[in-house]
Formats: structure tokens, C-alpha cells, sequence
């Protein structure tokens, strides 16, 4: 059976994207979105956590039967989140110091038990951590746009606090959009969450149906 | 796929997989808390030092802070003690520096509050907390300076009433989209203050901890 990559990339960042078209893990992904900056380091934080759950559970995928799976999954996803907690604390703790507050949101973010019951459980490793890969970058990157938008309409700067989570060297991204802005409050807010999740889920509708019309346009004019 | 041999179908078999993971997992928690724990005590403490230093300024003292310490147990119950920091100018008890704690939206948030003789807060920081990023998170002196605001207040100022946040009558903000963040914060840091009224007559005589020689008052 060939794997194919290209679709495994092409779903996780774009046509089966964790938030835009599967709807998934919409609770953290609201709650931490108000600046891009928190976006991206929930983005990141998920995708560490996806890649080493999906290896886990293809690696047990020969043994576990469809009986018994969820819970099997839930137990080694929490299993896995928890240690990673600890081992980073140790032995990573300035990078848990800005990513661990994102950690204990993770075991209740249904991205991971999603793709554990329709991908890890039933392919290999390698497509296993590809697709762990592709759909943490996805979400990585939903987040950052969900963020980016609502932190431009809501205070009016991007990727504030940026340095704190990457560095100093990453101080320019940190960039007032409007100056002497009063910000609409209510994007901060989670309606505003809600509100720019909606438009930006049309506006991936929309791109994908403009592609299509494009698409359908060259096999018409060869039916003809 | 290929079949699935028919042992799998068996009760047994499920319920031996599941407590199989369950002790894999146990097993997996067991060991990495074993070789962490010491870690992640290690780094809180640098983490305590590095606070300890902002909320009792260095140029106050002269003496160890952390191995000066003074132990305070609450109502009598000794698992729930207190340890003092105490900060001394040529052994003058100028000011103490403790632990104190309350339940935030997401579990306990833990600050370090710095005390002067009188009463009044020197600085107050966040240890540890679980609050959600972006909401609750601007308790930390890093996102927000918000935390500065206690600085230089005590029991009497403000009053009772002015112990709040603005939501319920107080002087203090509460953040947009999270409310009971600051209002966990400032109850702990008014049940510091409380803490501190009760004992303070022990405090400002604590021994010195070489020579345990008491200063007279």
C-alpha cells in the first residue's frame, strides 16, 4: 500500500485543516486565541504532543482491538501528555515556562483522540508521525491566523509578548498594527472568537469553491 | 486487513489489554516522575530565588536570605507551615518574604509576597499557576504590570472594601474575559497581609539562625 504524502500534507494544512474543516478542538482553540502569539505557541505546543500520541498509538494499533480502543487511546494520550508535562518541567523549564500553560489544555483537545482513531490506529508509523506533522502545522496554523485577526481587530498589535515566548531575537515581530487604538473589546472576548472562526471558515469555503470552479472549467471544455 | 484471530474476540482478552496499557501507563508515570522530580524541584527553587530577589530588593539586607527562615504552622496543623524568608539589615529584622496561595479558575496559583517590618508589601510575583493564556495569564510581571499594583499597600490601605476587584467593589482591576483570576490573587495576597497581622509579633523576633541568640525588642 503506498503511502501517499503529498495528500497527507495537502489534508493536514489545507483541505481537511483540524479547525477550518474538521471543526476540532475548537474549545482551546477560542480560548487562547487572542493574541497570534498565544496561538502559536498552543499550535506548537499540539503539535509535539500529536506527533508523539500518533506514534504511540500506531504503535499499539496491531494489538488494540475496536472493542477496547478509546479507552486505550485516552489512557496513553493522557499518559503521554502528562510525561511530557514533567520531562519538559525538568529538563526544558524555560521552554515550559512559556509553553506549559498550554500543556494541561492539550488532554482535553480532541485533535489528538481525532486523529488517533482516524489515522494512527489504522496506518503505520512514518505516515503515523507525517500526518501528526501536517495536521499540528495545520492547527499551528489555524490558530496563528484565528489569533492574528482578533488581535489586530481587538488591541490593535501583532504578536505581542512575542519575545517572551521566542526570544529576543524575535522582538521586531512585535508590531503595533494601529497606533492609539482603543480596540474592539469584544473580539478579545470569546464571542469575537466565535465571529472571526465564522469568517475565516467562509472564507476558506470560498477559496476552495473558486479552485473548484476554476478546475471544472478545463473538463467542460473538453467534454464538449 | 488480515482476520482477526478469534482469542481477540474474547472478554478476557479486552480487559487483559486494557489493564495492560493501564499498567504500561502507570509504569511510564511511575518512572518519569522518579527521574524528574528532582529536576523540576531544582528549577523551582532558581525560580523562587530569582523571585525572592524581586519582591525583597537586595539593597534592603545583608544576610542569606534563603537560609534564614523562620517556620510558622497554620492553626496548629503542622503538614500546613508556612516558611518565612527573613531579610536582615546588621541583623535587624527589616523585612520577611513568603508563600501564599488560593484557587484560581484553573487550580491553585501560587505567589511569593515580600512583607517590610510595618506591614506593607514590598512586591508580590506569581510562582506557578493554570490559568488560561491570554485571559487569566497577565498575573505575570512578564505579560502585564498589573501584579505591580500591590506594591506599597497594606492591611489598612485600602480599607476592608477596597480589598477587591473593581467587580465587586474593590480598587483592584479584573482583566477583560477573566474575573476570577484577580480576584483569586488579591484574596491571597489579603490572606498573606491577615497571616502576616496575626504572627507579626513572632516574626519580628524570630532568631538569628546561627546563633540562636534572641534580639531583644
Amino acid at each position: 500500500m503506498a503511502i501517499d504524502y503529498k495528500l497527507i500534507t495537502k489534508e493536514g494544512l489545507w483541505s481537511n485543516n483540524t479547525v477550518f474543516a474538521q471543526q476540532l478542538a475548537l474549545c482551546p482553540a477560542l480560548a487562547v486565541t487572542t493574541t497570534a502569539t498565544n496561538g502559536l505557541g498552543m499550535g506548537l505546543a499540539t503539535t509535539i504532543v500529536l506527533i508523539i500520541t500518533n506514534v504511540l498509538i500506531s504503535m499499539f494499533r496491531g494489538v488494540v482491538t475496536q472493542e477496547v480502543r478509546i479507552p486505550v487511546f485516552v489512557l496513553l494520550i493522557a499518559t503521554a501528555v502528562t510525561v511530557i508535562d514533567m520531562v519538559m518541567n525538568a529538563f526544558l523549564h524555560d521552554l515550559y515556562k512559556v509553553l506549559g500553560l498550554f500543556i494541561p489544555l492539550i488532554v482535553t483537545n480532541c485533535v489528538i483522540l481525532g486523529r488517533a482513531e482516524s489515522y494512527a490506529s489504522r496506518h503505520p508509523i512514518l505516515p503515523s508521525i507525517v500526518d501528526g506533522v501536517m495536521m499540528g502545522l495545520g492547527f499551528t496554523f489555524a490558530l496563528v491566523l484565528l489569533g492574528a485577526c482578533r488581535e489586530i481587530l481587538g488591541s490593535g498589535t501583532l504578536f505581542a509578548n512575542a519575545s517572551l515566548f521566542l526570544g529576543n531575537a524575535f522582538a521586531f515581530l512585535e508590531l503595533t498594527v494601529i497606533p492609539n487604538y482603543k480596540g474592539y473589546l469584544i473580539m478579545i472576548l470569546p464571542p469575537g472568537g466565535f465571529l472571526v472562526l465564522g469568517f475565516l471558515m467562509a472564507g476558506k469555503r470560498l477559496i476552495d469553491n473558486r479552485s473548484k470552479s476554476k478546475m471544472a472549467i478545463p473538463i467542460n471544455a473538453v467534454s464538449t | 486487513m488480515a482476520l482477526t484471530p478469534s482469542y481477540r474476540s474474547r472478554l478476557g482478552y479486552h480487559s487483559g489489554l486494557l489493564g495492560g496499557i493501564a499498567f504500561l501507563a502507570s509504569m511510564a508515570l511511575t518512572i518519569s516522575n522518579i527521574e524528574t522530580h528532582q529536576a523540576i524541584e531544582m528549577a523551582m527553587a532558581a525560580d523562587k530565588k530569582v523571585f525572592l530577589e524581586q519582591v525583597v530588593p537586595s539593597n534592603l539586607y545583608d544576610n542569606e536570605l534563603l537560609q534564614d527562615t523562620l517556620t510558622i504552622s497554620l492553626d496548629g496543623n503542622e503538614k500546613e507551615a508556612i516558611t518565612m524568608y527573613i531579610a536582615r539589615k546588621e541583623q535587624q529584622i527589616v523585612a520577611v518574604a513568603y508563600e501564599t496561595s488560593s484557587e484560581g479558575y484553573a487550580g491553585k496559583i501560587n505567589l511569593i509576597m515580600g512583607v517590610n517590618r510595618q506591614g506593607e508589601i514590598l512586591g508580590v510575583r506569581v510562582l506557578s499557576h493554570a490559568e488560561t493564556p491570554g485571559l487569566g495569564d497577565k498575573i505575570e510581571v512578564a505579560k502585564a504590570d498589573w501584579i505591580l499594583k500591590f506594591n506599597g499597600l497594606s492591611l489598612n490601605n485600602p480599607n476592608e472594601t477596597g480589598w477587591h476587584v473593581k467587580k465587586d467593589g474593590g480598587q483592584f482591576d479584573q482583566f477583560t474575559g477573566a474575573t476570577i483570576t484577580p480576584r483569586a490573587v488579591v484574596k491571597a495576597v489579603k490572606q498573606g497581609l491577615d497571616f502576616f497581622a496575626v504572627h507579626q509579633a513572632d516574626i519580628v523576633k524570630a532568631p538569628l539562625p546561627p546563633e540562636p541568640e534572641t534580639k531583644a525588642q
